[in-house]
């Protein structure tokens, strides 16, 4: 169908709201103005829309009730959200897209049919095809990842035999079952359900293997997948407006998953097809290792009197014990005695790159006291003093010197350059990857101090404002 | 493909050219927001749900569509405001240093 005059324009107008709030969503300062100018391109783009498609009231007064209830629900989950929680609620919200695109096409593929598909062209069901496969497998695969990263259900890496052939076969059957609606065959709608069965089937099967530390770069490709899908429906209604947005985030979706997988040094096909076999080997290994533990004293006279220059690297477990705040506090205490104080930032400390900035902020660290990695590396060795705080893998010198490790080629940040290195842990299980940390045992450089993030900071504070 | 088919390619392909050309150059600070965005900004499903809605003849396109409506409107609202939120607090942190 084509769009009135005032409509198209309405569009373009709303896609250029989109590219230029994406554009300048690239700079801290302008970032928060991207996102609204984003959101009005939206209202733009949605208000427009019923311009140009009349309905009866009741119609209406349906879809005023239906845009109340969906906008109620994504505020309060919105707003209620804990920043540690972020990347799970991403996926939730990115999984209704995907499920809303999918069934946008199996709609339009319902509509169709009643038309008599015959008639229709082949780029259209292609699409509408497309969309459905793909809407579904965001939807059900980005519903694995929430439980995952909610700990509900799917814990760890979950493999069954042939998981590959099953997967597979499927796909092939979902092919299958969209070649019968390309070339007229029976029963199309049945063969449409057909798809969206397969898809959030294999959305699930593809997701469940994989561990947790893999799940953002995951997260990441869903919401190309869905950016995707919503282009894809864009074909199949001819909507401009779909298309451009669709492929925006689509392209910009890619992208950024191809840069999480660069900064973890997990090529994608290993996380999608590798099912993470490696990890958790080398568990029970090393655990009667000596290792030199301190007290929160012991950590505290070394920082107020051993140490001019200190690095903080903060990892998802100090998010996790809530400790941002007692780490900006030791900051302060330490700059008020006149030390240099910085942040190590690895690219995917938190769970996701820049998730930790978020958390950081929310403890008013300012921006200019984070560093990262590529910007900080060289200068462990002049550094006295390494505070590392619920992070473990980014500092596995192992991912530098074994080859065999399974972190092997990860980009980590050189703590062991450092005079002195102190872990902040509550015990030595070893981080999300599931690998020992070699760096533990050096014990002419390592302290170990067994606590909870937040308390053992607070006991570092304390003592250091004792010392000084 | 009819006119406007390819005149909608055209559009697709330029539009993908665009999204890998905003996104190459961002500090990695800034990826969640971003990842959160353009999460928000796929909620543009919602237009098509809208038009499955208005334009639907029968029940089952009509319940669809309306259930699509429901997930875009999550999608969008959600998205907006979770994103909004990781901003604000980057301009609290560095408010008059910059960066």
């Amino acid at each position: 169908m084509s769009l009135g005059i005032g409509t198209t324009l309405a569009y373009l107008a709303a896609a250029v709201l989109f590219i230029f709030g994406i554009r300048i969503l690239r700079s801290p300062l302008t970032a928060r103005a991207g996102n609204l100018i984003a959101a009005v391109g939206m209202v733009v783009a949605i208000v427009a829309t019923f311009f140009e498609f009349k309905a009866d009231v009741s119609t209406l007064l349906l879809i005023a009730g239906v845009l109340a209830v969906g906008s109620g629900v994504g505020a309060v989950t919105a707003i209620r959200v804990p920043m540690t929680s972020m990347p799970q609620f991403v996926a939730a919200f990115n999984g209704v897209g995907g499920g809303a695109a999918a069934l946008i096409s199996f709609s339009e593929l319902y509509k169709l049919s009643q038309l008599g598909l015959a008639e229709q062209s082949f780029v259209i069901l292609l699409a509408i095809l497309f969309g459905i496969l793909i809407g579904g497998v965001s939807f059900s695969g980005s519903a694995v990842a929430f439980t995952k990263l909610e700990e509900l259900a799917f814990g760890g890496s979950v493999t069954f035999p042939l998981q590959k052939g099953v997967n597979a076969v499927l796909f092939l059957a979902a092919v299958a079952a969209g070649v019968n609606v390309l070339i007229g065959g029976p029963l199309p709608v049945a063969a449409g359900v057909a798809v969206l069965g397969i898809a959030l089937l294999l959305g699930v099967l593809l997701v469940i293997p994989i561990g947790g530390a893999d799940m953002p770069i995951v997260i990441s490709l869903l919401n190309a997948f869905t950016g995707l899908a919503a282009a894809a429906s864009g074909f199949s209604l001819g909507n401009t407006v779909l298309i451009i947005a669709g492929a925006l985030v689509g392209a910009s979706g890619t992208i950024l998953t191809y840069l999480m997988s660069a900064a973890l040094g997990r090529p994608l096909s290993k996380i999608l097809f590798g099912a993470v076999a490696a990890a958790g080997q080398e568990e029970a290994e090393g655990h009667d290792k000596p290792v030199t533990s301190g007290s929160p004293e012991d950590v505290g006279s070394m920082l107020a009197n051993e140490a001019d220059s200190v690095i903080f690297i903060p990892g998802y477990g100090l998010a996790v014990a809530q400790a941002q705040s007692a780490m900006a506090d030791l900051m302060r205490t330490l700059e008020s005695q006149g030390k240099e104080v910085r942040f190590a930032i690895h690219p995917v400390a938190g769970r996701m790159p820049g998730h930790m900035n978020v958390l950081l902020a929310e403890a008013s660290v300012p921006a200019d006291k984070l560093v990262d990695l590529e910007d900080i590396n060289d200068e462990f060795d002049e550094t006295d003093a390494v505070v590392i705080v619920g992070a473990n893998d980014v500092v596995n010198p192992s991912a530098r010197e074994d080859g065999n490790s399974p972190i092997a080629g990860m980009p980590i940040l050189n703590a062991d350059h450092a005079r002195n290195v102190v872990f902040v842990k509550r015990s030595l299980s070893p981080g999300f990857a599931g690998i020992d940390n070699p760096l533990f045992y050096d014990q002419d450089r390592t302290t170990m101090l067994f606590s909870d993030a937040k308390e053992g900071l607070e006991g570092v504070t304390e003592a250091v404002r004792n010392q000084g | 493909m009819g006119a406007e088919l390819v005149s909608q390619f055209v559009v697709l392909v330029l539009a993908i050219a665009l999204g890998f050309e905003l996104i190459s150059s961002v500090p990695s600070l800034l990826h969640t927001p971003l990842m959160s965005a353009t999460n928000a900004i796929h909620g543009i499903v919602v237009v098509g749900a809208l038009v499955v809605v208005l334009t639907a003849t029968e029940t089952l396109t009509l319940v669809l569509g309306l259930v699509a409506v429901f997930f875009g409107t999550v999608n969008v609202v959600g998205g907006f405001i979770v994103t909004n939120r990781m901003l604000e607090m980057f301009r609290g942190a560095g408010r008059g240093r910059g960066r």
